[in-house]
């Protein structure tokens, strides 16, 4: 199966905006989570809701928002635009529009680790000498690796997968912003070019099925080396 | 070591109300669940703030509302023992074991890891993994953890309830030996009479969220004595018995005891209830209980319509317990001299 070099630059740039993503969202995830599951704050409800919004929103409606923010009139699309950053139509946008989709399910997964943390746990690191920043990194960040790991996992594959928001932030231009699913959308609407789509299809397939296996891999040496 | 509360607390309903001055090495916490000792071993660690007051240990200020201090729980240097180890499941025992001394400012190192290693017998299981150890394991693993980082105070929260009894009395020893080793004061939580009696010399009665009483073990066994289901438990350490006729005499005072229950070539630890003990104004001809021991009353004191009677026989102690009227009938007055008869199987072997 030879792809087309458009394709593999889709390849190339579907990885690249899904690792991005994940990387920029991981450690505001972290510390969401964190706020979330340890510290007794008023209106958690609403910042939940909030957090958890894009997971119910249509993601065309999440870029449309995306756009009147970061366009060349919105309030901080003004801002950049002044300090000489394009975000809009470029590959900066995609991984914007994949962070904000991927957040809720990267949140969910380390609120889940952190939630199995018990607080004695922490309490007795404490009580032994250990300051705040201390106790976080040698208890409740290696702790919550396990969390860590399946919320990346579950974001870089949304990331990977994703078409609504993207498509209206950073278009569908071949060789910039063409990532994998918009280019199978090109190749589906003109009917000469189905094999085309299918071979694309595949290697999403096999993108996945390895993700997926790489997450089960680490998670099973964590759980070895942690002694879990 | 000193320790001055003068705080309160609210917390949804509950509401912590506690002004105390606790000094001695072995002070216990006493009181039933939902008392206020968990909140009370949370505002002294730091983990809770109090709506207001003011704590003070050993002269220093670990909180005052007024001069707005509160030291964050690293910086008080009071380590804690909980029900469950809470080892940290992520790291090795050593790792676990010395969290806290590695985190020790070097002016602060007074206890040496090694006699510590010894003492509580831990060698075998620095190289194990947390999740490979038993309970018991895991619990002087704990207590080794908290005084190796060399606390000015340790603070034990109900650090036995998770353990069955023969792991309990297998435990208390090591309790007891690493706080009088290392000379590490302690604060002892619990519900347990028993715990209070073999762990503490100062006790404070909490209840409501209140401190309702400061008393000794002592006086706190005679004075639940009526209520408590086994009445006041006499705690005799008896060592080297022989064997004679499937019975373990074990020497006390100028005393033997005949003991079913016993073992050989080990020191033993054996509860013996106040109502196991009958008493007898002149010598019984016949008895089937192989324990007859002369005695003098030497203090008697009431309660709840119970009589304890204070026994002194060659040299030992025993408190025996009868209802008022058999005092009255045998006439039992300071000074006079009793026969006290106990059964070999009454004698229970702790751990």
């Amino acid at each position: 199966m030879m792809l087309p070099p458009e394709d593999i630059t889709a390849i190339g740039l579907s990885l690249k905006v899904a690792l991005t993503a994940t990387a920029l969202a991981l450690p505001f995830g972290f510390a969401v989570a964190w706020l979330i599951v340890f510290k007794p704050l008023k209106g958690k409800v609403f910042l939940e809701v909030l957090i958890n919004l894009p997971l119910t929103l249509p993601p065309v409606v999440i870029g449309y928002f995306l756009l009147l923010l970061l366009g060349k009139n919105g309030w901080l699309g003004k801002l950049l635009t002044a300090s000489g950053i394009e975000i809009i139509f470029t590959w900066k946008a995609a991984v914007i529009a994949s962070a904000v989709v991927g957040f809720p399910l990267l949140v969910r997964s380390i609120r889940l680790g952190m939630e199995s943390i018990d607080q004695q746990l922490i309490e007795a690191s404490r009580s032994l000498g250990a300051s705040w920043f201390d106790s976080l990194a040698t208890i409740v960040l290696p702790l919550s690796l396990r969390g860590i790991l399946a919320g990346s996992s579950l974001m870089f594959a949304r990331s990977l997968g994703e078409f609504g928001a993207t498509i209206i932030v950073a278009g569908n231009i071949p060789g910039i912003t063409q990532t994998i699913p918009l280019a199978i959308y090109d190749y589906a609407s003109s009917p000469s070019s189905s094999t085309m789509a299918l071979s694309l299809c595949i290697v999403s397939v096999v993108i996945s099925v390895a993700v997926l296996f790489l997450h089960e891999i680490l998670a099973r040496h964590l759980d070895r080396s942690s002694g879990l | 070591m000193k320790l001055h509360i003068d705080v309160e607390k609210k917390m949804g309903d509950f509401s912590l109300q506690v002004n105390a001055d606790i000094s001695g090495e072995r002070v216990g916490i006493f009181g039933q669940s939902g008392s206020g000792k968990s909140t009370l071993v949370h505002l002294v660690s730091g983990m809770l703030q109090p709506d207001s007051g003011e704590i003070f240990l050993d002269g220093d200020c670990l909180f005052s509302s007024r001069k707005g201090i509160n030291l964050s729980p690293e910086k008080r240097r009071i380590a804690l023992v909980f029900q469950h180890a809470m080892l940290f499941p992520h790291l090795s025992v050593k790792t676990n074991l010395f969290y806290g001394y590695k985190r020790c400012r070097a002016e602060n190192k007074r206890i040496r890891p090694e006699a510590l290693i010894d003492l509580l017998k831990l060698q075998p299981l620095l190289e194990r993994r947390v999740k490979h150890l038993s309970g018991g394991e895991k619990q002087r693993v704990a207590l080794g953890r908290a005084v190796l980082a060399n606390p000015r105070l340790l603070v034990m929260d109900e650090p036995l309830a998770a353990l069955d009894d023969t792991l309990r009395f297998q435990i208390i020893p090591y309790l007891v030996s690493a706080g009088e080793e290392f000379k590490v004061p302690y604060l002892f939580i619990s519900h347990s009479l028993t715990e209070m009696q073999l762990m503490t010399e100062t006790v404070l009665v909490v209840d409501k969220g209140r401190v309702v009483e400061e008393t000794t073990p002592e006086q706190l066994a005679r004075q639940r004595m009526a209520q408590s289901q086994n009445g006041y438990l006499n705690f005799l350490r008896l060592t080297a018995p022989l064997l004679q006729n499937g019975l373990f005499a074990y020497p006390w005072g100028e005393n033997t005891l005949f003991i079913s229950d016993g073992k050989a070539n080990t020191e033993s630890m054996f509860e013996l209830s106040s109502r196991e003990i009958i008493l007898f104004k002149r010598h019984p001809e016949a008895i089937s209980a192989r324990n007859l021991l002369d005695c003098t009353v030497t203090e008697m004191f009431d309660s709840d319509g119970r009589v304890g009677i204070v026994l002194a026989t060659h040299g030992e102690k025993l408190i025996a317990e009868i209802v008022r009227p058999a005092a009255e009938e045998l006439n039992i007055t300071t000074g006079s001299t009793l026969f006290a008869a106990i059964k070999a199987s009454s004698f229970r072997r702790l751990g």
